[in-house]
């Protein structure tokens, strides 16, 4: 070292310094508060007031003796001070000649790790540091592979208190080299050692007369010399819509900030997922009008064209979009208090969008404990533009929030976006569903029976099935009720559940008829949309929406399983009709008026259809 | 605003500011826009000092063309400098913000001051109970502040959406994780959020930001003859008649600035020749004491911000 390390003593400044954000972790007492307090201490950062309250509280709690214990200036709990251990990240500012720093003190002990994944999410680099008396720890694993899950591609190993190893080269050497087989396959793109010893200050801001073997960079040498993170300019051009801004009926600009590329006035963009497009309009930068904005940018986009644009909607360049999918594959670091449980509902917020998700882990795993990372599949009630987080790291990451208590307990990173039908091919059959009706000797269908509950589709549904049965047909029925507690146990009433509900026994019906059976259906399928979708997957004719239709006051009248009385007393949440709404069919095939007809003739009703349609 | 904004269309280019402060300005209207989309009923702590003018002009940018969706809070403890109530509300006009100010009357009618009552007390009463009031009162559920890390030891250990659960009160053990910019805003009955946009800032870079966009600032900050008295080795300003001045005491003129504005009695001034924003910025990088060494309530004992932030102050 040439002695130009001195230079960063004091704050002076360049306006044109750039940030570098870095956190350290690694086990409980391997000296990270030390480090970072040493660190601020020598580079001039620690005013003299906090200086004397250094020196009154290292009298107090100080765990070195008669020095001064520089983990104290980071410590700022009183949990932490009395326990000497750092409970929660702290975030500190340093800035030499070169950078402005923003450094993650981060915590080391198992009980915190979800402390240390926060600091981690935020940060361009990490300093690792190891006990040089204790080696690689589990913790040094575990955090290790934490930073490469967050993104992080550069790694300074600080093996520190190489004092107490009496500053012995192999022992640094034999750390260095079981680090670096310990991540090899984690994907860093640099890994660099430094032997340093944070309570003598050894190689932090000058090399070190105690390592003369040592011929690297100091720690703050090497954190100068650091590339910051990927800007993100060069990937293509996303932003997530965060705020819609309508101040009145004149403007309506779409605000957020650029997560990657460029944009210029008069690009054609795609609003995804779904793919309309417009044309970029105009481009606010605070206050400012402005011609082209990049990745970092907060700005509000104009459009020339008036589309339908909602918060959490993504816009990207037309002719480079992001993948849509509703399922994605992941991988998480799960931070609950509890174990992963399937049944518990969770939201997953991803960019500017918060919807419900049910996550599946893959290998067949049924829990996950806190601080484990599994990899898994999230579902989705709905497709959504995604990018994967090595292609994007500001759109491909997201948490999971448990939607009954609100507390974050999850994090993670969408490892790829799978076009899940592209590659799965459907079987030749090798009986044909004309087959089958000719040996039934009649057609294959659904007949889909909606309505609140009480309207009388199970009873319209059974008298139904006896009429067929009667002629000679081949039926099968499928009770919302009943499949509940089969097919579809798993799910529970949130919107994307119902939706679920309703397009597995779309599914099953499918199969069915497929074979030449007639499938009645009956469940309250409270959504128009979903109802759709179920007559989307069937060729023509082969699908029969019956609305069967009963007022709500005869409904709670006759409440033949005394399910309105319950909802009524909240104990059932979400109960469709008194707190969550039915969408009546905008255009069924047929309406039977139950509180008129009789269930023998709302069943004749059904059945002339059917002879009507051909498929008697 | 309004000047604010003609000013800025006049300028022929666009001023450039250093990556770090475009990257911390960009995180904080993210921020900004993060809790207008997702609250309830928001609303932005105003405090008249460096901070909050910063906050004001950020919210201002954030949402142009239209106003920031929340109005201003003032808690008015009754004893700030005559200065500071002039800016607030030239300032307030200015960005064209809705302003409400709320008072502890009850408080003052018991006759709590920091004068009679102690900085504790004062602090308790005037600033903590009248803040957990006024938003109570409003309904506020998330409440936006100007604090920084690097305040305080406790501060920097703080979210920026930061979880209060019922009575506004602070558990610093139980934060909720806070990963990337995914800021999870979810709130059940009686819980509230405080949200902090410029956590990740400094006292220098708020300057250097507040220098590169002409932010309106109070000219405490700025050295100026002023009626001082010395008391325990700190420099107290006195703004009017209510400071009884001790025994042997004469307010002498001297050249005085402060770095960190609260109640006049518990603020102490610093000695400075910096008239200007520019000596400001020259002062602040030469300095060796922090900005908090002249807040009285702080030093009251260790550990103490943690305590008055557990019971629900900001």
């Amino acid at each position: 070292m040439d002695g130009a390390v001195t230079a960063f003593t004091g704050r002076t400044h360049r306006p044109n310094r750039d940030l570098l954000r870095f956190l350290t972790c690694g086990s409980v007492d391997d000296g990270k508060s030390t480090l970072i307090g040493r660190l601020l201490f020598e580079t001039g950062q620690v005013p003299e007031d906090q200086l004397a309250t250094l020196e009154r509280d290292s009298r107090r709690f100080g765990t070195d003796g008669a020095n001064l214990d520089y983990a104290l200036l980071l410590d700022g709990l009183e949990a932490e001070r009395e326990q000497g251990i750092t409970i929660d990240v702290a975030y500190r500012y340093m800035s030499t000649p070169r950078r402005s720093f923003i450094i993650a003190d981060t915590p080391g002990h198992e009980q915190y790790t979800r402390n240390m994944a926060t600091g981690a999410s935020t940060c361009d680099a990490a300093v690792v540091l190891v006990d040089a008396a204790k080696g690689i720890t589990a913790q040094t694993a575990r955090h290790s592979r934490i930073v490469a899950l967050f993104g992080i591609r550069h790694v300074i190993l600080a093996v520190n208190k190489i004092d107490l190893v009496a500053d012995d080269p192999s022992v640094f050497e034999a750390i260095r080299a079981a680090y670096a087989d310990l991540v090899a396959d984690l994907g860093f793109r640099s890994v660099l050692a430094i032997p340093v010893s944070a309570r003598r200050g050894d190689n932090l801001t000058a090399p070190s007369a105690a390592t003369p073997w040592y011929d690297g960079p100091s720690l703050i040498q090497a954190l100068e010399d650091l590339p910051v993170a990927d800007t993100g300019i060069a990937r293509p051009f996303r932003m997530s819509v965060q705020y819609v801004n309508r101040p009145d009926a004149h403007f309506r600009g779409y605000a957020g900030t650029i997560a990657s590329g460029e944009v210029r006035v008069g690009d054609a963009l795609a609003v995804c997922p779904g793919g309309r497009t417009a044309t970029l309009a105009r481009i606010l930068s605070g206050d400012v009008e402005v011609t082209q904005a990049q990745a970092g940018d907060a700005v509000t986009l104009e459009l020339a064209e008036s589309v339908d644009v909602a918060r959490g909607d993504v816009l990207a360049l037309a002719d480079d979009r992001p993948a849509a999918s509703d399922r994605l594959n992941v991988r998480l670091l799960w931070m609950g208090d509890q174990p992963f449980d399937p049944a518990r509902r969770h939201q997953v917020k991803l960019g500017a969008r918060t919807l419900p998700a049910r996550l599946t882990l893959a290998n067949g795993a049924a829990t996950l404990a806190a601080n484990e990372v599994a990899d898994g599949l999230l579902s989705l009630p709905s497709a959504v533009a995604a990018d994967a987080f090595r292609d994007d790291p500001a759109q491909g990451a997201f948490v999971l929030i448990d939607r009954g208590t609100g507390v974050t307990v999850a994090a993670g990173v969408i490892t790829d976006v799978p076009d899940h039908t592209a590659h799965i091919h459907q079987s030749p059959v090798a009986v044909s569903r004309q087959a089958h009706e000719l040996l039934n000797g009649h057609q294959g269908g659904v007949v889909w029976l909606t309505g609140l509950s009480g309207a009388g589709k199970s009873t319209v549904a059974q008298a139904l099935q006896q009429s067929l049965h009667g002629r000679g047909c081949r039926t099968v029925l499928l009770d919302g009720d009943n499949l509940r507690h089969g097919l579809n146990r798993d799910l529970g009433f949130s919107d994307a559940d119902r939706a679920e509900n309703v397009r597995r026994t779309g599914e099953a019906a499918r199969l069915f008829a497929e074979a030449g059976v007639i499938a009645i259906c009956a469940l309250i399928s409270p959504r128009q949309a979903d109802r759709d979708a179920v007559r989307a997957r069937f060729d023509g004719g082969r699908f029969v929406e019956v609305f069967v239709d009963a007022s709500l006051e005869s409904c709670r009248a006759r409440d033949p399983k005394g399910l309105y009385a319950r909802a009524s007393a909240g104990t059932i949440p979400g109960f469709t009709g008194i707190a969550a709404p039915y969408e009546a069919p905008s255009a069924p095939d047929l309406t039977l008026a139950t509180e008129q007809l009789s269930p023998s003739l709302a069943a004749e009703t059904v059945r002339g259809l059917l002879e009507e349609r051909g498929w008697l | 605003m309004q000047a604010t904004v003609e000013k800025q269309r006049d300028a022929t280019t666009r001023r450039v500011l250093p990556p770090h402060l475009r990257r911390l300005e960009a995180e904080a209207i993210e921020i900004l826009r993060e809790v207008a989309a997702t609250a309830r009923n928001p609303v932005m702590m105003y405090s008249i000092g460096k901070d909050s003018g910063v906050l004001l002009h950020l919210a201002a940018k954030a949402f142009y063309p239209g106003r920031p969706p929340f109005p201003l809070l003032h808690v008015d403890t009754t004893w700030k400098f005559r200065d500071m109530i002039t800016h607030r509300d030239h300032v307030a006009g200015l960005y064209g913000a809705r302003l409400l100010v709320h008072t502890n009357h009850e408080a003052l009618a018991r006759g709590i001051s920091p004068i009679t009552s102690g900085s504790s007390a004062h602090t308790q009463a005037m600033k903590t109970d009248a803040l957990k009031q006024a938003l109570d009162l409003h309904g506020f559920d998330v409440a936006i502040g100007g604090a920084r890390r690097d305040e305080e030891k406790s501060r920097a250990k703080e979210r920026i959406f930061s979880f209060r659960g019922a009575d506004h009160s602070w558990d610093p053990r139980r934060q909720r994780p806070e990963l990337w910019r995914l800021w999870n805003s979810n709130l059940g009955p009686g819980e509230s959020l405080r949200v902090f946009p410029l956590s990740n800032w400094t006292e220098l870079d708020v300057w250097e930001y507040t220098q590169a966009e002409g932010i309106p600032v109070v000219p405490l900050y700025f050295s100026a003859l002023r009626p001082v008295v010395v008391r325990e080795g700190a420099l107290i300003v006195r703004d009017d008649e209510r400071l009884p001045l001790r025994e042997g005491e004469t307010p002498e003129l001297r050249r005085v600035r402060f770095r960190s504005l609260g109640c006049y009695p518990l603020s102490a001034a610093v000695e400075s020749e910096a008239e200007d924003l520019d000596a400001v910025i020259r002062e602040l990088r030469v300095s060796r004491q922090s900005e908090r060494q002249g807040r009285l309530i702080d030093a009251d004992e260790t550990a103490s911000m943690e305590r008055k932030k557990r019971e629900g102050y900001f």
